[in-house]
């Protein structure tokens, strides 16, 4: 009896308080004027279409030669939702795929882009996947408020969308202490705490320039010269060699101040191995010399206007390589590392990698380009079977990619809402999330650095997706709380509330063959069954493998 | 249908790169592309050694944080760097053991002592990664752990279980930060994580019935699948998606979860373990070897004694005697100390001098370890300290030997060479086994 009434009062409360909202935005018609926050468009849609013709036409022809049909245009809903967990890692709430529905179709997704590359979900998202290039997965020496903390501050340099050469300039040369000049933990992430020395590993460093920065593994040539490439020892050590002389200046009484990264004196020696000689590397760059400037003596300024420098077009092609891998999953060259320095390339990289050298090295107009390049927009389903090894190995159909575990908890919390979940949400709310997503991050299993190799599911997986907390929470009957919930009582038929809970967990409307057996299973149920039956809906869609996977 | 057996090749069903890698290898190299022509020759040579002789399992007894080699297992006693702790005797003639470990020190006859152990690595994260993959960190590739190695080499069945394995074969229970990975091998070789065996295990039930289950993923799934899978058959079969939920539900409700649950022993063998988290997880790794489980990790952590070192170890050594002393004991008695090889150690030793804190700090340059069962020959004591605390160890023995070591145990080669996503072939540990160690049949 209390139940019944408890019932009746929250549902009193929900229609007559801030879920009358809810209530439109779960309705099939519900169509929402434009927001309020009004997104920095980078370009518009005409702009955009010019802008990445190039690209398209470079991807045109590589299909050509190949003699391989591209897969036909992926639905705007589906690449939507790409485009959302490629800037986002998280999917689209219904709320705004009802705002996405009302731009014109031609419009749409050039809106989309830019309203998400304006968004801070987005710089905060991305500032992760770059921290992983730049100072790795371990926590070791590189304590965790440190990674934090140099994560926020790239964050906010994404959001302000700083030229991506300058970033790069501050991680290398920036002098201080990592508190007040967060992007110095580039180099304080490879300090070992217990070198008495207190100095930077030069050779991580070395190895981190050359992958991070110029897609190039000179790496193994730390010990010998490379097995494959032709790089040389010599090569190696000549990078290490502009790490010399940085050091991490302590407190040493009151006379010293605290400095932090600074450049002082000395030089790196190598021994030989036949002689067993010891002899100092002079500073030395592996390729373009003539890019090197002279000025000034602060090593890793001058090492950091030769990678950055804009005929350097390593550094634009591993960037290029780069962001395609974290918004594709899946590099254009791999891995996404290891580029040819005078081998051929695909003509795309070449075509992104002019224009983003070319523009300023403007990030999101980068990543707009892709998002909104003919690959993006391909579908990843092709005729009986499948897409052809060809077809996916030139991005002439939509790859298949697992999700990072980010991209998995982030989407089972927006799919479990029906308004956007992003910065403006209650703090507790963002706590809660915090707290839940770590957890589950760790127990789903982090991909590490190695973030781009293919892999299948896991098991562990599986188990925390079907029986987890996590998921149970968001799924069950709770009216305040749950999507399934408030489309189970709030949506106006069977119909739309099937419809509602596939374009929240899946963006998405069903097959005629899934709303039949969907709609079937709601049909002439109420209450709490009816919620039972929209729970075990949205159970199903969380563990699909269209929900865990990028396609 | 029949469920396929999730771990009929040990954790995955078939190769499970992902399509484009697959074919790759199937269509352009073959399938033994995975091998070099003479590692291939190699495992062929190690392989016709009867298997029936080798040790099938694996249990490393984890004591993270790097414990004191003079507290536990080569004490010093009247030196100076003894710092005050004492020594016991052991089943072992002119053999002693630190004070805290009376019933290690009854089993010393099963039991052999490695006292010159040697590290690279002064750092926990470093060291964890080198003492259980047996090789250094390195940026270009990630290492598999033993357990990884183990589930990746040796059939799908161990000669210990009575059927097939249908849980994890690669387990760590109470696991600290950094807990065995499958390295390059994949994250399907990752140890499943498990806590306290006393608690319920973790999202291993469903939240709904099982006709409400089976309403789910019989008729509501299939139904969603079929609607993704359409066009796309190859890559979604690429990607193990319902398979692995076949496996999960097959772990699920399988009778050998009971392995799990230690309250089925008898008090008096619960009692022999000691009363702790770790003493269940030793007792329910025996369980779990006898289900055919390949490798365990157990951890016990907590011995970075930087401050009190004494006492730190004094509480530890009280988690860590009875539990250790009773899967020795317990094994052997079961006959199955001989199939399995028990290894316990940390990822460092302690400094010979104790700090103004009374603490001892990190000392990579001589520890011990203590291995038991698989063919190693109990009673034997490699290597020596030095009594006045040098650096320097006579016959110094390092992880990647320690590696090689287990591997020989259980009929791996450790020289045979694969093929690492980066295209490089490495070994499976590039130190030589330690034959004082190894039993001759081994």
């Amino acid at each position: 009896m209390w139940a019944v009434w408890a019932k009746n009062l929250l549902f009193a409360a929900a229609v007559l308080g801030g879920l009358g909202g809810m209530a439109y935005v779960v309705r099939p018609d519900f169509r929402p004027g434009r927001p309020e926050r009004l997104p920095a468009v980078p370009f518009n849609a005409q702009e955009a279409r010019l802008a990445v013709e190039p690209v398209n036409a470079a991807l045109r022809r590589s299909w050509e030669a190949a003699g391989v049909e591209p897969a036909p245009r992926a639905e705007d809903l589906a690449v939507a939702r790409r485009i959302s967990l490629a800037l986002t890692g998280t999917i689209p709430s219904l709320e705004e795929l009802r705002l996405f529905e009302v731009h014109p179709a031609e419009n749409r997704l050039a809106w989309w882009t830019s309203h998400l590359l304006a968004d801070r979900r987005s710089a905060d998202y991305l500032a992760e996947r770059f921290t992983r290039a730049y100072v790795g997965v371990v926590n070791g020496p590189f304590l965790l408020f440190r990674r934090r903390r140099f994560r926020l501050w790239l964050a906010d340099e994404l959001y302000a969308n700083r030229p991506y050469d300058q970033l790069v300039r501050d991680l290398i040369a920036t002098d201080g202490v990592w508190t007040d000049r967060p992007a110095t933990n580039f180099i304080t992430a490879t300090i070992n705490p217990d070198d008495e020395n207190n100095k930077p590993n030069v050779n991580a460093l070395a190895g981190r320039v050359t992958r991070a920065f110029l897609g190039l593994r000179l790496d193994c040539a730390e010990c010998h010269d490379h097995p494959f490439a032709d790089w040389k020892q010599r090569d190696f050590q000549g990078l290490a060699a502009f790490f010399a002389q940085t050091e991490n200046a302590l407190f040493r009484g009151e006379s010293k101040p605290f400095e932090g990264i600074r450049e002082a004196t000395g030089e790196l020696e190598a021994e030989d191995y036949s002689t067993g000689e010891k002899h100092v590397i002079p500073p030395a760059v592996p390729f373009k010399p003539e890019l090197l400037p002279r000025e000034p003596a602060h090593r890793r300024a001058r090492l950091a206007a030769w990678v950055t420098h804009p005929d350097n077009t390593a550094f634009a092609r591993a960037t290029v390589n780069r962001v395609w891998a974290i918004l594709f999953g899946r590099p254009l060259v791999e891995p996404v590392d290891d580029i040819p320095i005078d081998g051929e390339v695909p003509e795309a990289l070449d075509v992104l990698a002019q224009d983003f050298a070319a523009h300023g090295f403007n990030l999101r107009r980068l990543m707009g380009l892709i998002v909104l390049s003919e690959a993006f927009a391909r579908e990843s389903a092709v005729g009986a079977e499948g897409a052809s090894a060809a077809q996916e190995k030139l991005f002439a159909a939509f790859p298949l990619t697992r999700l990072r575990p980010e991209q998995v908890v982030g989407a089972v919390w927006q799919a479990a809402r029906v308004s956007t979940v992003d910065d403006d949400s209650h703090l507790l709310v963002q706590l809660a999330r915090y707290g839940e997503e770590n957890d589950f991050v760790t127990r789903y299993g982090d991909a590490g650095e190695d973030e781009f190799e293919p892999q299948s599911g896991t098991i562990p997986q599986r188990l925390l997706m079907m029986n987890g907390e996590l998921v149970q929470g968001k799924i069950q009957q709770n009216l305040l709380g749950n999507a399934s919930t408030q489309l189970a009582w709030l949506a106006p038929d069977d119909q739309a509330a099937v419809e509602g809970a596939y374009l929240a967990v899946l963006t998405r409307r069903p097959t005629d063959a899934e709303a039949e057996h969907f709609i079937a299973r709601l049909r002439d149920t109420t209450g709490e069954e009816r919620a039972r039956r929209m729970e075990d809906l949205y159970w199903t869609l969380l563990n699909s493998t269209e929900f865990s996977w990028n396609h | 249908m029949e469920p396929l057996n999730p771990y009929s090749t040990c954790g995955r069903y078939a190769p499970s790169w992902p399509r484009r890698q697959f074919l790759g290898i199937a269509a352009g190299l073959g399938a033994a592309s995975w091998l070099t022509p003479v590692a291939q020759l190699l495992a062929a040579e190690a392989e016709t050694k009867s298997a029936r002789e080798r040790a099938q399992s694996v249990i490393l007894l984890w004591l993270g944080g790097g414990p004191s080699q003079l507290e536990t297992f080569d004490p010093h006693a009247g030196e100076k760097i003894a710092h005050g702790t004492k020594a016991i005797d052991t089943a072992v003639k002119g053999v002693q053991l630190a004070e805290g470990l009376p019933r290690v020190a009854e089993e010393l006859g099963s039991i052999a002592l490695v006292r010159s152990m040697r590290s690279k690595e002064g750092d926990h994260e470093r060291g964890v990664y080198l003492a259980k993959t047996g090789y250094r960190p390195d940026p270009t590739v990630v290492h598999p752990s033993i357990g990884a190695i183990c589930c990746h080499e040796l059939p799908a069945k161990s000669a210990i279980a009575k059927t097939a394995t249908d849980i994890p074969r690669h387990i760590s229970i109470l696991p600290d930060a950094w807990p065995a990975r499958g390295g390059y091998l994949g994250g399907e070789y990752d140890a499943f994580k498990i806590y306290d065996p006393q608690a319920k295990l973790q999202d291993l039930t469903a939240h709904v019935d099982e006709a409400r289950q089976r309403q789910r993923l019989a008729e509501d799934l299939s139904v969603v699948e079929q609607a993704f899978a359409r066009g796309r058959r190859r890559a979604v079969e690429g990607t193990l998606h319902r398979q692995t939920i076949d496996s999960a539900r097959i772990m699920m409700t399988s009778d050998q979860l009971k392995a799990f649950d230690i309250a089925e022993e008898p008090e008096s063998v619960r009692a022999l373990y000691g009363d702790s988290a770790f003493g269940r997880g030793c007792l329910a790794a025996r369980r779990l070897i006898e289900v055919g489980v390949r490798c365990i990790e157990v951890t016990l952590g907590g011995w970075d004694s930087h401050v009190n070192n004494h006492e730190i170890h004094k509480n530890l050594n009280a988690q860590l005697d009875p539990a250790f002393a009773a899967l020795v004991r317990d094994l052997r008695e079961r006959g199955l100390l001989e199939k399995t090889v028990v290894v316990c150690g940390g990822e460092f030793g302690r400094t010979p001098e104790v700090n103004p804190l009374g603490g001892r700090d990190h000392w990579p340059h001589n520890f011990a370890i203590a291995l038991a069962g698989g063919g190693i020959r109990g009673g034997v004591v490699l290597g020596e300290s030095d009594p006045e605390g040098g650096r320097e160890t006579p016959h110094a023995k390092s992880f990647a030997d320690l590696h090689a070591t287990i591997l020989q145990a259980v009929g791996i080669n450790p020289a045979k060479e694969v093929i690492t996503p980066i295209g490089r072939p490495l070994k499976l540990a590039e130190g030589e086994a330690i034959k004082e160690l190894l039993d001759v049949r081994v």
